[in-house]
């Protein structure tokens, strides 16, 4: 753990009461670590402090106690390293796609003359298939277009790490499958270091090595963290036929439908270290599901491997 | 094949122009002789007495007059005798400087109070006490003050123009959104360059709102302080052509008034356009 690349260490957020209540605290003993080139995800039920989690990683807020360490230093403030897609883009709307891409490159490199911030934005265009787009305004964009403006200025500055707050919750289910597709081939080809927000379980499954699950706040705590027992070289299309699919899927969903509610309990174990949480392997060691062949119902594969 | 409604609308404009003329031409011309009387005592009655015509110039003569003063606008015989172009002149010129000194105070102290919660709210009941003002009442302290008429018109209009563009300036400034922000912080964009490339954008179609009702009320007032002041432009002009009793130059006057008035608004309107963003 305290070789991580990042580490989070005992954060806490407290918020102030308002009036004169009593002060909330959303969450806290929050750790766990990043490793480099690792794609971490972050599953629990709105409320219990997953964008302040991020928003603290990126520097935008502060924490009320504990900190963020990357590569041995404290964080203090927002960094070029660390870029952020934002939920709704927070694309510049004055500004084209290049315009907006190339804000972020000429804050990376103030040094860089036209043609060269030019065709480093133009690399990243095409990477996130907007080619011919590049003139074109956010209005005038459809949302998984301008998620791509978003995910793309967030690559452009080759940022140390890829935060993001649920950047595809805002797109409709066809999009969602061809954005996390096309993530999943970028962040495999540039081994890039990422955080995502989520709570859609199949988009961990395909995107994450290491999910971290939180419990519900307020006082929320890093419950359980889950290692994704799918090989790497995964995709939206296989992957619900790897005998370890439903057993990861049915730990997740029954975090998040049961556990994290009654977690409080788990809480009070005296096994529970919330330093070190427990990391388990769903289907692991368990009786393999059976692989689904295809045409067969899938249920009879699900029930087969309980 | 039917018209489109540009065209339509064109043509019924022409429709109600002619209507109006119509009207106008038929309500003051005069019903002919309307009593058998003294022609010498007729003299002193005048037409409208005798003939039924209106005191009130005809479409006619507005247009024989109009064109007189569009031919030579800009001649001079005396300070009671200039042209309509020079008058015109004097009142834009006015509405220019105290325009733009209200621009470039407002535009940079609005940007300030935007961007300070704190000013923001401590200059706040300042700003709505100032702002209901009738410009004219600051015109009595501004000649004790200023002493200098010319200075003083000049004064008024910075003073009604400065307060819509000082508070849409904050409020625009002060609700640009947080996302937008959040950007520049996490791509360690500097202060300066926050407030150049992303609050100034976010921001100019609200500022450009503010500058569009200021330009509006400094017209509006000019005319009002000149025919206090007097000396020259459109408003003096006015209150001029009144005391000489032309009725005829009056509404010639008042027709160019809305034109450039128009034309003031379309200006900055195109500004607007080139400032605007859809989000």
């Amino acid at each position: 753990m305290s070789t991580s690349h990042i580490r989070i260490e005992g954060l806490r957020k407290t918020f102030p009461a308002p009036r004169g209540g009593t002060a909330v605290t959303v969450f806290d003993q929050v750790w766990f670590g990043i490793e480099k080139g690792e794609f971490v995800c972050l599953i629990g039920h709105s409320g219990c402090g997953k964008t302040t989690v991020l928003n603290i990683l990126a520097g935008l807020d502060e924490s009320s106690g504990g900190g963020v360490i990357v590569n041995g230093k404290e964080i203090t403030g927002p960094s070029l390293d660390r870029a952020v897609i934002f939920q709704h883009h927070a694309l510049l709307p004055w500004l084209s796609v290049l315009g907006n891409i190339a804000f972020a490159v000429r804050s990376r490199h103030p040094g860089w003359d036209k043609a060269k911030v030019r065709a480093h934005c133009q690399k990243y265009i095409d990477l996130v298939h907007l080619s011919g787009a590049e003139l074109k305004k956010p209005s005038q964009l459809s949302g998984g277009m301008k998620q791509r403006v978003g995910i793309a200025r967030a690559l452009a500055i080759e940022p140390d790490i890829l935060l993001m707050d649920e950047p595809f919750s805002a797109l409709d289910a066809l999009t969602r499958g061809s954005l996390q597709d096309e993530l999943v081939s970028i962040c495999t080809a540039t081994q890039q270091t990422s955080f995502m927000i989520t709570h859609d379980i199949d988009e961990a499954i395909l995107l994450a090595d290491k999910i971290v699950l939180m419990s519900n706040g307020p006082e929320a705590r890093v419950c359980e963290i889950v290692e994704n027992t799918l090989p790497k070289g995964r995709t939206r299309k296989d992957m619900h036929r790897h005998p370890h699919y439903y057993p990861m899927r049915n730990h997740l969903l029954e975090f998040l439908v049961n556990r994290a509610n009654s977690f409080k309990t788990e809480l009070s174990d005296p096994g529970y270290d919330p330093m070190h949480p427990p990391v388990t392997r769903p289907g692991v060691g368990q009786p393999a599901a059976r692989p689904v062949t295809t045409g067969e119902p899938l249920l009879d594969a699900m029930t087969a491997g309980r | 094949m039917p018209l489109s409604l540009g065209l339509r609308a064109g043509l019924l404009s022409v429709v109600l122009f002619i209507a109006f003329i119509a009207l106008w031409h038929a309500a003051v011309s005069g019903t002919g002789k309307v009593a058998d009387i003294d022609p010498e005592y007729a003299k002193l009655m005048g037409a409208s007495a005798v003939t039924g015509a209106s005191a009130m110039p005809g479409p006619g003569d507005i247009g024989v007059k109009l064109w007189e003063h569009l031919t030579n606008p800009f001649y001079d015989n005396g300070p009671n005798d200039k042209g309509i172009g020079i008058q015109l002149g004097y009142s834009i010129l006015r509405v220019l400087l105290g325009f733009g000194l209200a621009v470039v105070t407002a535009i940079p102290l609005g940007f300030l109070i935007g961007m300070s919660p704190l000013f923001y709210k401590a200059l706040d009941p300042y700003i709505q006490i100032l702002k209901p003002i009738s410009p004219l009442a600051w015109m009595p302290l501004a000649l004790y003050t200023i002493k200098d008429s010319n200075a003083s018109a000049i004064f008024v209009i910075y003073i009604c123009s400065v307060w819509p563009m000082l508070l849409n300036t904050a409020f625009g400034v002060a609700s640009v959104r947080k996302e937008w922000l959040n950007v520049a912080r996490t791509l360690e964009v500097g202060q300066m360059r926050t407030a150049l490339s992303v609050i100034l954008p976010a921001a100019a179609p609200t500022i450009m709102t503010g500058v569009r009702i200021s330009i509006g009320i400094a017209w509006l007032v000019i005319v009002a302080a000149e025919m206090l002041v007097g000396g020259t432009g459109i408003g003096y002009f006015v209150w001029n052509e009144w005391n000489n009793l032309s009725i005829t130059n009056v509404i010639i006057a008042i027709l160019s008034i809305g034109v450039i008035g128009m034309l003031l608004d379309q200006a900055l309107g195109w500004l607007a356009r080139i400032v605007a963003y859809q989000e």
